[in-house]
């Protein structure tokens, strides 16, 4: 694989087996998927805002059987809102985020030709997008897509007859997620091995740029947790459709009593928030890793406490993996446990922290360039710590079972997990764009993208915290029926208004995309100039990255106004001068 | 000399393999992983109902007693036989390993072979041992539904692990049966090693290990 050689049309765009064209093709589903994902949220936003009322937008996309008159549906509200959910967290957050950058950047930074297995990556790429279809198919069910949100908590979700959603599309959603695990796993193998083996000479794991610690730690994250979410579906799996009954005893529908005895939900809730819990930081850390190199690059300062960086990044993953009882606080959870699981919880708190000192540290007195990259990078590091000390009130046991199951909650996990990824994905499109496609983003629209995305976000998950604390509870489909929150009204509409203008100004950002494909200004060879090793390979994509040679590395990453250099940058290909010394 | 240091770090790049193994090999042991944390949730499930219903639960002594063409009670034995004939073929398959280091062809078709052998003969005697589960006592069948033996979850969990791990071996016996397709077409000998029939060694022994732990959780606790 050291040439490249002549590619056909289908071997170039389709069944490539080139990492960066991989990489686009998640970016471009993942982003496909984000605008499904994101005009659901939208559409049932205006039935929290304006309960009952008729809109001609939700006939014209749900059409009258869901929306009848204009009015959305209860249950295509439970539809909506768990669809919603599964596509952010898995196909957006997960596969667009994480496929996207670890195919792209793994191989570039670490000086590879291409991932350690083509075929298992492409493989990787067409079993997402089978996922993709089948979860696609199930919008269009008669029964309607699943419905007993993206937690699929049983009996909700086992039994086939308690509501329309979890008929028919609850079993596509099954499937889907199925596919979608061994998606993630063939993925995930190939980026620990590639890591693992193919980095170029010198490359020592010192010399990592944080991007790839933080892909190789999301890799093993998700290696350690898809699996147990594979065990927990399976059995879900079994009690819908063989009459197990892991998760089910003692149910009563219309009177009948099933025959299910023994089974309990909470072990659905264990098993699932095993991997649940380890998933938002799957979510979080590539988002973390992009964050660190393009805050260091735009800084023009090295990143600040690069070996406190990679253990918090490492105190962070095995944490994740202890923590899951926080999610349970009130399933009737022993409150000695309890008081365990907050404690664990509350210790994340300290890397994290870490974390974003260094941040700071490292912006404190720069030369910063306010690329929108940048913007979207500090912006990052804004809801990374409006996110987090919501996080520290959920995390303590006694006050969690005040504010659980509550807009409180909605507002914290969108904020710490939705928002500051979707940050770290949009910080990481505007930086690497010119080396997938050789030409610059449109600069003017990425500051309005910013400002109005910054703005809007806030506008619509701060308030939310508001609502939470004054009890409204999250996943109900009316506000109207109870007059203690009659008073919420106008903060319910606020949210809907900022949601309509954080949404359509994503589009613009889509067009910006699109047409700098084709239209953007050429970029050069290294635009931000930067350290790292892909801004040594050609503009013109080639399959094997470097024509010649793959360059040696002779440095850390992070030479940036180093003290005696000529230019305030030395990529990590240059060798140390004379006298000379690392860092 | 500053440069033969800096190639004696494992960790530091270039053709130096950090673990000692193959980017192929790895990548085995990390799918090892994984499919170890899916059996995990299973039997941390199964565990979790276990001691719920530690009153009511089947020991596993009272129910399978059988053994083919005998009469009367034999605890256990059936299933200890399965189990040694498993591990029998863990045997088989580090020979055609040692075999596969020296290159020697027949002899790896040889053990190979055997190791199939093992693979089937197992799945046949799981077979045997659902079948007799099944027919389960006083005319009422073990099933996904019911267990007359004790509580259904028990059934539950029997069918769905052993039957988990089974899929696993009868996977592993048609991966061997490819490999040894292979061994015999000389694809091996012509690329120099045998890795191969290593890599596709350690999943067959992963699936042994299994099943020491899925025997002790449904039989011996």
């Amino acid at each position: 694989m050291s040439e490249h050689h002549k590619e056909t049309f289908l071997t170039k765009y389709i069944f490539s087996l080139d990492h960066k064209m991989i990489a686009k093709q998640f970016l471009i589903t993942g982003m496909f998927m984000g605008v499904v994902g994101m005009t659901m949220s939208i559409l049932f936003r205006l039935q929290l805002s304006n309960p009952g009322e008729s809109f001609a937008v939700l006939e014209f996309f749900l059409g009258e059987k869901w929306a009848p008159g204009g009015v959305l549906d209860p249950n295509m509200y439970l539809s909506l809102v768990t669809m919603h959910g599964t596509i952010l967290v898995f196909w957006v957050l997960t596969a667009g985020l994480t496929g996207t950058f670890a195919n792209f950047l793994i191989p570039l930074q670490i000086g590879a030709r291409d991932m350690a297995s083509g075929f298992m990556n492409m493989l990787s790429y067409w079993f997402f997008f089978a996922a993709t279809l089948v979860l696609m198919y199930s919008l269009f069910v008669e029964s309607g897509p699943a419905a007993a949100g993206w937690t699929i908590y049983p009996p909700l979700s086992a039994l086939p007859q308690a509501i329309p959603g979890s008929g028919l599309g609850q079993d596509l959603w099954l499937i889907a997620i199925t596919l979608f695990v061994v998606s993630s796993l063939l993925g995930g193998l190939n980026y620990i091995v590639t890591i693992l083996n193919l980095r170029t000479k010198g490359m020592s794991m010192s010399r990592l740029p944080l991007t790839i610690w933080a892909l190789l730690i999301v890799a093993i994250l998700g290696v350690l947790s898809f699996p147990v979410l594979l065990s927990c579906a399976l059995l879900l799996i079994f009690d819908r459709s063989f009459g197990t009954s892991f998760y089910l005893s003692d149910i009563i529908i219309n009177g009948e009593a099933l025959h299910n005895t023994g089974g309990s939900p909470i072990l659905f809730e264990h098993l699932f928030w095993f991997l649940g819990h380890p998933e938002v930081y799957i979510i979080l850390l590539p988002a973390l890793g992009i964050v660190s190199e393009v805050i260091s690059v735009n800084s023009r300062k090295p990143i600040f406490g690069y070996k406190a960086m990679v253990g918090a990044l490492i105190v962070i993953a095995f944490l994740s993996f202890v923590v899951w009882g926080h999610h349970m606080f009130i399933t009737g959870m022993d409150p000695f446990l309890g008081s365990v699981f907050t404690f664990t919880t509350l210790l994340i708190a300290i890397p994290s922290a870490v974390k974003v000192f260094n941040y700071l540290a490292t912006l404190w007195r720069a030369n910063i360039r306010f690329t929108p990259a940048m913007l979207f990078a500090i912006a990052f590091v804004s809801t990374f710590i409006t996110g987090g000390l919501t996080g520290l009130i959920l995390g303590d046991s006694a006050l969690d079972i005040n504010i659980h199951d509550t807009y409180f909650v909605v507002g914290h996990f969108h904020i710490v997990m939705g928002v500051s990824a979707i940050y770290g994905m949009l910080a990481g499109v505007y930086h690497w764009f010119p080396k997938m496609y050789g030409r610059m983003m449109n600069k003017k629209l990425g500051y309005f993208h910013f400002w109005v995305t910054f703005i809007s976000a806030y506008g619509v998950f701060f308030p939310m915290h508001f609502l939470g604390l004054a009890g409204l509870p999250r996943r109900y489909y009316t506000n109207s029926a109870f007059p203690m929150f009659d008073g919420l009204t106008d903060i319910n509409e606020v949210i809907t208004f900022f949601a309509i203008i954080g949404g359509l100004v994503q589009l613009l950002f889509i067009f910006n995309f699109f047409y700098s494909i084709f239209k953007g200004t050429k970029a050069s060879e290294n635009p931000w100039k930067s350290n790292t090793l892909e801004w040594t390979t050609p503009v013109e994509r080639i399959h094997g990255n470097w024509p010649g040679e793959i360059p040696s590395v002779e440095r850390w990453p992070y030479d940036y106004s180093k003290p005696g250099a000529d230019e305030d940058f030395i990529p990590q290909n240059v060798p140390l001068k004379e006298g000379e010394t690392e860092h | 000399m500053e440069q033969a240091v800096e190639n004696k770090n494992p960790w530091g790049g270039g053709d130096v393999k950090p673990l000692g193994a193959s980017y192929g090999k790895l990548m085995m042991w990390f799918f090892l992983m994984t499919d170890a944390l899916t059996f995990s949730g299973f039997l941390a499930a199964y565990g979790f109902s276990r001691f719920k219903y530690a009153d009511e639960w089947p020991i596993a002594e009272e129910v399978f007693t059988h053994f083919p063409f005998m009469h009367g009670d034999h605890p256990l034995l059936f299933v200890a036989l399965m189990t040694f004939i498993l591990i029998l073929s863990s045997v088989t398959m580090v020979l055609a390993v040692n075999y596969g280091h020296k290159m020697e062809r027949k002899k790896v078709i040889l053990w190979l072979s055997l190791t199939i052998v093992g693979g089937i003969l197992f799945l046949s005697s799981q077979a045997w041992e659902w079948g007799h589960f099944i027919h389960g006592l006083d005319g009422v069948p073990a099933t996904l539904i019911s267990n007359p033996y004790g509580h259904p979850l028990f059934a539950d969990y029997f069918f769905f692990i052993t039957g988990f791990h089974g899929f696993h071996v009868f996977s592993g016996v048609v991966i061997l049966t490819i490999i040894l397709i292979n061994v015999i077409k000389g694809t091996y000998e012509e690329r120099g090693h045998y890795e191969m029939v290593e890599k596709v060694g350690l999943y067959w022994h992963f699936v042994d290990l299994v099943w020491v732990f899925v025997f002790t959780f449904f039989y011996l606790v």
